[in-house]
């Protein structure tokens, strides 16, 4: 069996793409030499003369040189608050030797953060435990005998601290899903509130009842059960600040994708930057269709052409007007008589015929395949035990006779580098081993599906950097715009208010549902 | 050019045709004020609830006193008949012991000015 699936050569260098960051800086520089070199060659041909000192309206190489170096530091941008994207390219310099320490620095902040959340845990928990049993240790004959209240109380203690467990691991026990710029506002806030209630409790015991060696233990546990209530109202103060304010939903996000325009509407609440772009790169991984960089090529080229057909010729020598150079030659580009937009049609119109064709053949093969495996029942397992075949078996069998229009359907809508041939192997056994039709097994390669179904390898997309005018923390806001970047596309991310809605009630009498004929009779006389 | 619209009226006297043991006039009416005026295909003003003609039999008695389909029936016999049931309306024009019956009917014509200038 000859291999069937090849890849492009341009874009092998993508499958060594790794999420380490320092692995991924060196990979990124190389990266960026395959294409940009392509697309430069084609645009050498143009040539435009234009005043040097000028912004470079049609200068490509220069600006693209200028977006690579950015591209190339900004994966390993570990915080941007509160500057726009200009600033970022004039750190470059300074951040090559800070990368090392920034990687590593950011670990540190989150393990530290979740040291000091773990430690203060720890000591509001043993706080009430401690409560009660300190007099019992330091004076303990000192201390008025307290019978059943007392037992009443020490249950009631227990058992509000273990609710109170619970509460907690469920609450924050969490694997942390994100690494966030900043820090996250409320749960800090929760923190120092949680630090100075037991703080304080600790300072009045301390005074109050250590030094003074009061013996009414009644009171003392009174205390401590007084402290564990107010842990439990703080529980309930985390529970309501961090998980219920968001659910309700008050903004309306659009997120629309840099390169092909596909764009998708989220609901939130209130919910600060940073978190909100990272429910939005939750839902992106879900509902973006696989960021395809194939498919580009063909505006890219068109885009190449637009500049390869004009030339500029300065005659006044510098210190001319080059913007109104540069209008004026837009102006003669709107002018002339180009025929690109007949190419378009012409090169879409066929190019969905060409699709169709390759569909239908693709189809007709593999229902054809599958007609040819029968699955064996219990009894007949016994009578032909030579014969069969586990479901690997059975897919490599089959696989041949698609396998050629399955490449070539694939080669034309350029998905082939994201399906090799192994997974097609396993994507059949598995669709073999479920009973499902040709239909379901053909699902997966008819159209593009999410980033998730893929190869982690094929995503092009796992650093990601928030790039936003505001501070990340600060709340969303009608009219705010933040944009994702990653290496190849970014999520520009609009948000909008959803409107205040005022609903009246009108009531119908279900009597009053009355009908009458309206006719339009003609008589003759 | 433009497009004027007038209407003007118009004295039809249609002489009944004796059929057997009726009397028939040769051509149907549409419209009355317990019909539905915005099915009127002939009214100008949907909300108008007249009595219009809908009908002209070829060579009967209405089309050759001069009766167009789409004339508003303004009077029979001195009747009015602009707020009559439907009916009405054909009970006055269908009575027994009259021969000839006297309308007053209100017809739209459509005419460029250019032409009646030129016809002036």
């Amino acid at each position: 069996m000859s291999a069937a699936m090849d890849t492009e050569s341009t874009y092998s260098g993508y499958s060594h793409y790794s999420g380490h960051s320092k692995k991924a800086h060196r990979q990124g520089r190389d990266r960026h030499k395959s294409p940009r070199s392509k697309d430069g060659s084609r645009s050498e041909k143009s040539v435009t003369i234009q005043t040097p000192p000028a912004e470079p309206l049609l200068g490509n190489d220069a600006s693209r040189a200028e977006e690579g170096q950015d591209d190339n530091w900004g994966e390993t941008t570990t915080a941007i608050t509160g500057t726009s994207e200009h600033s970022i390219s004039q750190e470059d310099i300074a951040r090559i030797s800070k990368d090392l320490e920034d990687s590593v620095g950011l670990d540190c902040k989150r393990y530290l953060g979740l040291t000091v959340a773990a430690v203060l845990g720890l000591l509001v928990f043993l706080t009430p435990i401690a409560f009660i049993l300190l007099p019992q240790i330091l004076w303990r004959d000192d201390l008025e005998p307290c019978g059943t209240v007392c037992e009443g109380l020490f249950i009631s203690v227990a058992f509000k601290l273990l609710i109170l467990l619970i509460g907690t691991w469920a609450l924050f026990f969490r694997q942390p899903k994100a690494d966030l710029p900043r820090v996250f506002v409320f749960r800090a806030l929760l923190l120092v509130l949680i630090f100075l209630f037991v703080f304080s409790y600790w300072l009045f015991y301390g005074v109050r009842i250590l030094d003074s060696k009061d013996t009414n233990y009644q009171g003392i546990v009174q205390y401590a059960v007084s402290l564990v209530d107010a842990l439990l109202f703080i529980h309930y103060l985390a529970i309501v600040l961090l998980e219920l304010r968001q659910l309700q939903p008050m903004f309306t996000v659009k997120v629309v994708r840099s390169t092909d325009g596909e764009s998708r509407y989220y609901s939130l609440g209130h919910l600060s930057i940073q978190r909100a772009a990272l429910v939005v790169l939750e839902n992106y991984y879900r509902d973006f269709t696989v960021y395809n960089p194939a498919l580009l090529t063909a505006s890219k080229s068109r885009a190449a052409k637009h500049m390869a057909g004009l030339k500029v010729y300065n005659l006044d020598g510098p210190g001319n007007n080059a913007s109104g150079q540069s209008r004026a030659m837009i102006a003669a580009a709107a002018r002339r008589r180009d025929s690109s937009h007949n190419e378009l049609y012409y090169e879409e119109a066929d190019h969905e015929r060409r699709v169709k064709k390759r569909r239908a053949r693709l189809m007709v093969a593999v229902e054809e395949a599958f007609t040819h495996i029968k699955r064996l029942q219990a009894e007949e397992q016994q009578k032909a035990p030579g014969e069969m075949m586990d479901p690997r078996e059975a897919a490599q069998a089959i696989f041949p006779s698609m396998a050629r229009a399955l490449q070539k359907y694939l080669r034309t809508t350029r998905q082939q580098q994201y399906h090799s041939m192994e997974s097609i192997l396993q994507h059949l056994s598995f669709c073999i081993t479920n009973n499902m039709t040709p239909k379901a097994f053909l699902e997966r390669y008819l159209n593009p599906g999410p980033t998730l179904q893929y190869d982690r390898d094929r995503w092009f997309s796992k650093q990601w950097t928030l790039v936003s005018e505001e501070a990340v923390t600060s709340g969303l806001q009608d009219g705010v715009v933040f944009v994702l970047k990653c290496l190849d596309f970014s999520l520009v991310v609009n948000v909008k208010k959803i409107p205040f809605i005022k609903l009246s009630e009108e009531f119908i009498d279900p009597k009053s549902h009355k009908f009458v004929l309206r006719l339009q009779s003609e008589t003759s006389v | 050019s433009c497009l004027i619209s007038f209407s003007f009226q118009q004295r039809i006297e249609i002489h009944k045709l004796r059929q057997g043991d009726n009397l028939i006039l040769g051509f149907s009416i549409g419209g009355g004020i317990d019909q539905d005026p915005t099915q009127n295909p002939f009214s100008e003003d949907k909300t108008d609830k007249g009595i219009y003609v809908t009908r002209v039999t070829e060579g009967g008695p209405a089309e050759v006193a001069g009766l167009q389909i789409g004339d508003k029936i303004m009077q029979v016999n001195g009747w009015d008949m602009t707020m009559v049931t439907h009916d009405q309306a054909r009970k006055r024009l269908t009575k027994r012991n009259e021969e000839v019956v006297r309308l007053l009917v209100t017809r739209q014509s459509l005419q460029k000015a250019v032409q009646q200038s030129m016809m002036s």
